[in-house]
């Protein structure tokens, strides 16, 4: 037994290491690939959108490192453009759940009765609809682009962090300290902000990250389905499902989109398990 | 007793969120921008016939009125007809059922497969080198995009070597299964990295449980308590981690079924969303609903039967 304790600490030791070189791995990832988006017209010249029909279809040469697809545009230009489509809408679609999320579930919590009670009926409910199902449903309401995939994922995506704040509440607010500042009068809005949100956000934090990553796969699925940002422009979903008639000779046009999906899920990942090790302790 | 208790106030919790969600489908199918009659009646349009088509299909009624006849037609069990063929959804739902069941449980089957030995490897010791490995599949997988798992095999199985169909559903049972494999792989490719993280949290926290410690103490060796006494203990674990996340399966049957070009249910929500063909869409985004919930709550009712301390 004595032996296996021992183990036990050096494994928390190592753990401790990898937290903290796998947030900044993460990081870094994420930074590069933040930068290749936001200078794309930078390190390209190509316009990801212009068609070039004498030259379609080419394999990799020293001007097109990815060759070129159907109608002759460059493919590493389009995975460029793409990061920053992917990106910024997986990011956007996350900040509205993660706000209308949060405050629901710290007033559900904290409140209790008849207005908890409501709010997890109205939980209960949105679960029971498979994401894909409601997101397809919702994008006919609104219209496929960038505005319907952004609703679409918020109005389910509240529900995770809903959950998951109004868990932290429940044990925070019977914690000593949040009783003292209840007995010593403080205002209800300052506890919460100042004594319980601190303490219960952490986790939604970090479940964000893993959140950033799903709405990414989402943003990329339904652009397969031909429901996500129209073509022609450039995004990951639309490249995959495009490139997928071309597959046989071709196979990297649908391939690396996916690539780099994995590795932005890869690094976010890495950065979420590394906040979860810092901020835990 | 007390599971009896249990299973009536589990299945008291459901009831309002059935209500809920009939009343999201009516209401986002309703909010579908376009009118059924446009696209039935195409360039022969007049007011005249549009008006006599929504006489005919009963959407010149006001909403509240169209509601409460498709929940009252809904507790009898009818989930309406086709605006287009006169088919009743639910036989249209049926014809595609089995193309989406063989999609569910061989997801499933597949998934179990992948993840039961990767976790056991991962538990029996943690920390090692085998567990650093597992542990970081699921990162990586969670970012791959269940479509593009699906064209990758394709390209590989399907292509470059011949061993699969790359589309269709096939006729036969053995076509049928043949034809499934490699889009049951993809959902199981994508339900994995979830199943093998919480079976290993699962296996970790049953190999410290008094039972286990009991069993070694009596001499019995490392790798049979592993096996006789963790994994059928993780196996009640996966049903729950499964029951929570079959909303997510089913969601990636709607998906990787397109990829494959099979025919099951989610095609029939898609093609009937751009027809505004409403019973369809409404019965099924209502058929898919009532599978997670039912799958949930039974898979909560097995977990309480397995382990009574649930029921408490």
């Amino acid at each position: 037994m004595k032996s296996q304790r021992f183990e036990g600490k050096g494994i928390v030791k190592r753990l401790n290491f990898s937290a903290n070189t796998a947030l900044y791995s993460g990081i870094i990832i994420i930074g590069l690939l933040a930068i290749v988006a936001i200078a794309a017209p930078l390190l390209s010249h190509y316009d990801p959108i212009g068609q070039d029909l004498e030259n379609t279809l080419i394999a990799p040469t020293r001007h097109h490192l990815l060759g070129t697809d159907q109608l002759g545009r460059d493919v590493l230009t389009r995975l460029m453009y793409g990061a920053r489509i992917d990106l910024t809408i997986g990011i956007l679609a996350v900040l509205l759940p993660f706000i209308i999320g949060t405050t629901l579930g710290l007033i559900s919590g904290w409140r209790g009765g008849l207005f908890d009670t409501l709010v997890m009926r109205v939980v209960d409910t949105t679960i029971a609809f498979p994401f894909y199902v409601m997101a397809i449903a919702l994008v006919f309401v609104v219209g496929a682009g960038p505005k319907a995939i952004i609703i679409a994922i918020s109005l389910v995506g509240w529900v995770a962090y809903c959950r998951i704040v109004r868990a932290a509440v429940l044990v925070a607010k019977e914690l000593d300290y949040v009783h003292a500042a209840k007995l010593s009068g403080l205002p209800t809005s300052r506890i919460l902000r100042k004594h319980v949100l601190p303490n219960v956000i952490t986790q939604a934090i970090i479940f964000s990250m893993s959140d950033i990553v799903l709405s990414i796969l989402a943003i990329v699925s339904l652009g397969y389905l031909g429901l996500g940002v129209p073509i022609p422009t450039a995004e990951w979903g639309s490249m995959i499902q495009e490139g997928q008639a071309y597959i046989l000779q071709q196979w990297w046009i649908p391939t690396i989109p996916g690539v780099m999906v994995v590795i932005t899920g890869f690094g976010l990942s890495l950065i979420g398990d590394g906040l979860v090790k810092r901020l835990n302790k | 007793m007390n599971f009896l208790f249990y299973a009536g106030k589990r299945f008291l919790q459901v009831l309002p969120a059935l209500f809920g969600i009939s009343l999201v489908v009516f209401f986002l199918v309703h909010a579908i921008p376009g009118d059924p009659a446009d696209v039935i009646l195409g360039q022969r349009a007049t007011d005249e016939r549009v008006k006599a088509i929504h006489h005919l299909l009963g959407i010149d009624r006001p909403l509240v009125v169209q509601y409460f006849s498709f929940l009252s037609h809904l507790f009898q069990g009818s989930l309406g007809t086709s605006f287009y063929n006169n088919t009743s959804v639910s036989s249209l739902i049926a014809g595609r059922l089995s193309a989406t069941l063989f999609l569910m449980f061989g997801g499933i089957m597949l998934a179990l497969l992948i993840s039961l030995p990767l976790a056991i490897l991962a538990a029996s010791k943690e920390g090692g080198a085998r567990d650093q490995v597992v542990r970081v599949l699921p990162i990586i997988g969670l970012g791959m995009p269940q479509v593009w798992i699906g064209i990758e095999l394709i390209l590989l199985f399907g292509l470059k070597v011949h061993l699969f169909p790359v589309s269709g559903f096939g006729d036969t049972l053995a076509q049928h299964l043949r034809s499934t494999f490699l889009p049951s792989l993809s959902i199981a490719i994508g339900l994995s990295p979830i199943l093998i993280r919480s079976l290993r949290a699962a296996m970790l926290e049953i190999l410290e449980a008094d039972f286990v410690l009991t069993a070694r103490a009596k001499g019995i060796s490392r790798s049979r308590v592993m096996l006789s006494h963790v994994v059928r203990n993780s196996i009640i674990a996966s049903v729950t981690v499964l029951g929570v996340n079959i909303a997510y399966l089913v969601g990636s049957t709607v998906i990787v079924e397109r990829v494959f070009a099979i025919p099951a249910t989610g095609g029939l929500l898609i093609d009937a969303i751009s027809q505004r063909d409403y019973p369809i869409v409404q019965g099924v985004t209502i058929f898919f609903a009532l599978v997670v919930v039912t799958v949930n709550l039974l898979a909560d009712l097995i977990h309480a039967a397995l382990d009574p301390r649930v029921a408490l």
